[in-house]
């Protein structure tokens, strides 16, 4: 079985990948994309964790499972509206870069 | 005392109160208007009814046997708060004993006659579309707040019908509000009124804690502090000069600083001549009858308290005799026949705390029941005067009226006579006792305050009897066209007046002296004195032989017949003389006319510095400085220097920055949390 140190650290990485693309990255698919790598870098951790239960009989526990499913419908609600978002800003500005939408400021 | 319960007792204060209720609600929230002939059932309905209910309880405390009862009607704990021997409580609780019954006939029987006179009078009022039922909400809010004074059954319920008085008395001086003066006159009694209010309620504090002090069950009911007002009777305080004073007198005091400006003595009385500003009805029911005399009615309710404060008693006798003295002579030269009525009041009221700081608690009661006969009725023949005059105030423009208004002169007559102490009408008898009290009690200087009564009996006959010649006799002095249409008014006003009349000449019967009952045989000659003389503390100062007594009152009838003579010879034998003699004493006579300055004085002295005050400490300093100027404004400025400084820039408008700051955050709390 694999340990969960090597569960944890691949989360760990995927996670700081994914904020390294939405800190620096400015075209706003990527960024969209660096949100979808965080999200599952979170799932990854989630369903490691819940291999830690005893399997199987009256000790059983999936809630770390059923949590990841949840966490993936919302994560494609989401999308699908930062998507809509890109395309309107795209017909208005012919851009997606996030740096020319920065009017929202002092 | 044995105190027997009587649920009808609340509703004596209430009726009024529902009344008053029932057209606020018609005036200000329905806000259609009620037919006359219903403000008129509802609010005389509701005070006659009250009166009913009176009589019945005195009727029941009569039955009682034995000759120390009272009736209570404790209806549930109005006020409760603290634990232990600290815990303070106040019941609504409703108190009839001998005191109260005669205050509570008079309230609602005066007070109903004068609800009777103001639908005559109030009759004429067009200037604004619901004057009339607002008139008498303020008329039955008044007789509530009169009866919660007089019924209740501790310092705080007393409070609030004292606060209430007062409210109502505002209202109805400054009653027809268009006009800037009667707005000023009754926001003038109002002020001046709160000066006494504060010391009334210092001494309510005061009391309640020295009973906490003494360790004994505290509670401002009059039941109360009567049985456990041993435990505080002897107690001191000292001065910042030294001395020690009794804390009673200390009390004493605070609380004759509320009743020195309800009853309008030396040195608040300013505001009740201003106070004719308002309707006369107002000024009979008020400011004659029953309000004024509140603060009499206070000081005897504590009877028991100015027994045991000798310095009290002798500052509320001294202060009520120089008053009497004082406002006489200033009603001397009045021109205006409210404010002749108005100056007399003030004078009536100086005999009554004369009598009371005395001693005689009886003499006080039966002159202020006498008098809320006779200056009611005084001041209800002077509106149907002012009446018939077509709103003619001024006495100099009078004169001759007697045989227009025959049935106003009659009653007029009879009140005059009454006030100046000619037998056997009800002043007569009230008088001559408060004076005989005066003469045979311990006071130091007794012999003056008696002599101070006396001449001030003189003076009150010469001014009311000079007032009555002015008005009704002589040369006419109104416009030609004017004198045809005077004439007596309607019976809805004469009625009322005729009954007040007959009381005034017959109240006296209520306390006639031992001395006429002796050669007959009879004991307990003085009813009034036998009703209430078991809610007195100790017996009163009567240390008058028989023989004195006659000559005192034989004095008494010559000073008043000698004033009433002076007022004949120089207003209708020479009426050329009054003139003369004002030219060759002008300046007694402008400073009499003047009102001796005291307005002027009063301004100089304290209201004008305290405009000043206020306007350049409170309002320009703290208000417009600190508080508007550091604290508002100040904080507001120093937010836009902060954000628009610096802060600001920090709203950059890139998506990414807040993502990082965002990151930061969260990893500085996450390290705060799991170090």
């Amino acid at each position: 079985m694999i340990p969960i140190d090597h569960v944890i650290t691949l989360s760990a990485i995927l996670f700081a990948i994914g904020i390294a693309g939405v800190v620096t990255r400015r075209n706003m698919i990527v960024i969209l994309m660096s949100i979808e790598l965080m999200l599952n870098a979170v799932n990854l951790a989630f369903v490691g964790f819940n291999r830690l239960w005893p399997g199987g009989g009256a000790g059983a526990h999936y809630d770390g499972q059923v949590f990841v499913l949840m966490v993936i419908t919302v994560a494609a609600a989401e999308v699908s509206v930062g998507l809509g978002i890109v395309i309107s800003m795209f017909r208005n500005r012919d851009s997606v870069d996030i740096d020319d939408v920065s009017l929202l400021k002092w | 005392m044995s105190e027997r319960a009587n649920d009808l007792l609340r509703w004596i204060p209430l009726l009024p109160l529902l009344g008053a209720v029932f057209h606020g609600v018609m005036i200000g929230i329905i806000r259609r208007s009620t037919p006359r002939w219903g403000v008129i059932a509802i609010s005389c309905g509701t005070v006659g009814l009250s009166f009913v209910l009176s009589s019945v309880a005195f009727v029941a405390l009569v039955g009682i046997p034995g000759d120390a009862t009272v009736l209570v009607d404790r209806v549930y704990t109005w006020i409760g708060a603290g634990i232990g021997a600290s815990r303070f409580t106040a019941d609504l609780a409703f108190r009839v004993d001998p005191l109260s019954a005669t205050m509570i006939l008079v309230v609602t029987g005066v007070g109903f006659l004068i609800h009777v006179y103001s639908i005559g009078y109030m009759d004429d009022d067009h200037r604004d579309d619901r004057g009339f039922q607002r008139f008498f909400c303020y008329l039955n809010l008044f007789t509530f707040s009169m009866l919660m004074l007089v019924l209740g059954d501790n310092l705080v319920l007393m409070f609030l019908g004292w606060e209430g008085v007062g409210l109502c008395s505002y209202l109805l001086i400054g009653f027809w509000y268009a006009d800037r003066w009667n707005a000023y006159c009754g926001a003038k009694a109002f002020i001046v009124n709160r000066i006494g209010d504060f010391g009334f309620l210092i001494g309510i504090f005061l009391i309640y804690t020295a009973l906490v002090d003494a360790g004994v069950p505290a509670g401002v009911g009059f039941a109360e502090i009567a049985s456990h007002f041993g435990a505080i009777a002897d107690m001191t305080v000292a001065t910042p000069w030294g001395s020690e004073w009794l804390l009673v007198d200390l009390i004493g005091l605070c609380l004759f600083l509320g009743a020195v400006g309800k009853s309008a003595q030396i040195p608040l009385y300013v505001w009740l001549p201003d106070a004719m500003a308002g309707p006369t009805p107002v000024s009979a029911l008020i400011h004659a009858a029953t309000m004024v005399t509140a603060g009499v009615y206070m000081v005897c309710r504590l009877s028991f308290l100015y027994a045991a404060a000798p310095v009290a008693s002798a500052v509320i006798a001294w202060t009520g005799a120089v008053t009497a003295l004082f406002a006489a002579t200033i009603a001397i030269t009045q021109s205006d026949i409210k404010k002749v009525l108005a100056y007399s009041t003030v004078s009536q009221l100086g005999y009554m705390f004369l009598a009371a700081g005395c001693g005689g608690f009886t003499g006080a009661i039966f002159h202020l029941v006498t008098h809320a006969f006779f200056k009611a009725l005084l001041f209800l023949a002077a509106g149907a005067v002012i009446l018939a005059m077509h709103h003619e105030q001024n006495i100099e423009k009078m004169g001759g009226l007697r045989r227009r208004i025959p049935m106003t002169h009659l009653v007029f007559l009879v009140g005059v006579v009454a006030i100046s102490g000619f037998p056997p009408f009800s002043g007569f008898f009230s008088k001559d006792e408060i004076l005989a009290t005066t003469l045979a009690s311990h006071l130091p200087g007794h012999a003056v305050l008696y002599a101070i009564g006396l001449f001030t009996a003189g003076i009150t006959a010469f001014y009311m009897w000079r007032l009555y010649f002015k008005v009704f006799y002589g040369e006419s002095h109104a416009p030609a066209d004017l004198l045809d249409h005077v004439k007596d008014p309607d019976p809805v006003v004469v009625n009322p007046l005729l009954v007040l009349a007959f009381l005034s000449a017959t109240g006296g019967m209520l306390g006639i002296p031992q001395i006429y009952g002796d050669p007959f045989g009879i004991e307990h000659m003085h009813s009034l004195n036998n009703f209430l003389s078991p809610v007195w503390p100790a017996a009163e100062p009567h240390g008058v032989a028989h023989a004195t007594e006659i000559m005192l009152t034989l004095v008494a009838v010559a000073v008043a017949l000698l004033g009433a003579g002076l007022a004949y010879q120089l207003y209708v034998r020479h009426p050329a003389w009054p003139g003369r003699l004002a030219q060759r004493l002008s300046g007694a006579y402008a400073l009499l006319r003047d009102k001796y300055y005291v307005d002027e004085l009063y301004d100089a002295v304290i209201v004008r510095p305290l405009v000043k005050f206020s306007d350049v400490v409170l309002f320009r300093t703290i208000d417009a400085g600190l508080i508007d100027g550091v604290a508002v404004n100040g904080t507001a400025r120093g937010v836009r220097a902060l954000a628009s400084g610096g802060l600001r820039r920090l709203q950059s408008g890139l998506a990414q920055g807040y993502v990082v700051s965002m990151l930061v955050g969260t990893a500085a709390l996450l390290w705060y949390w799991l170090r």
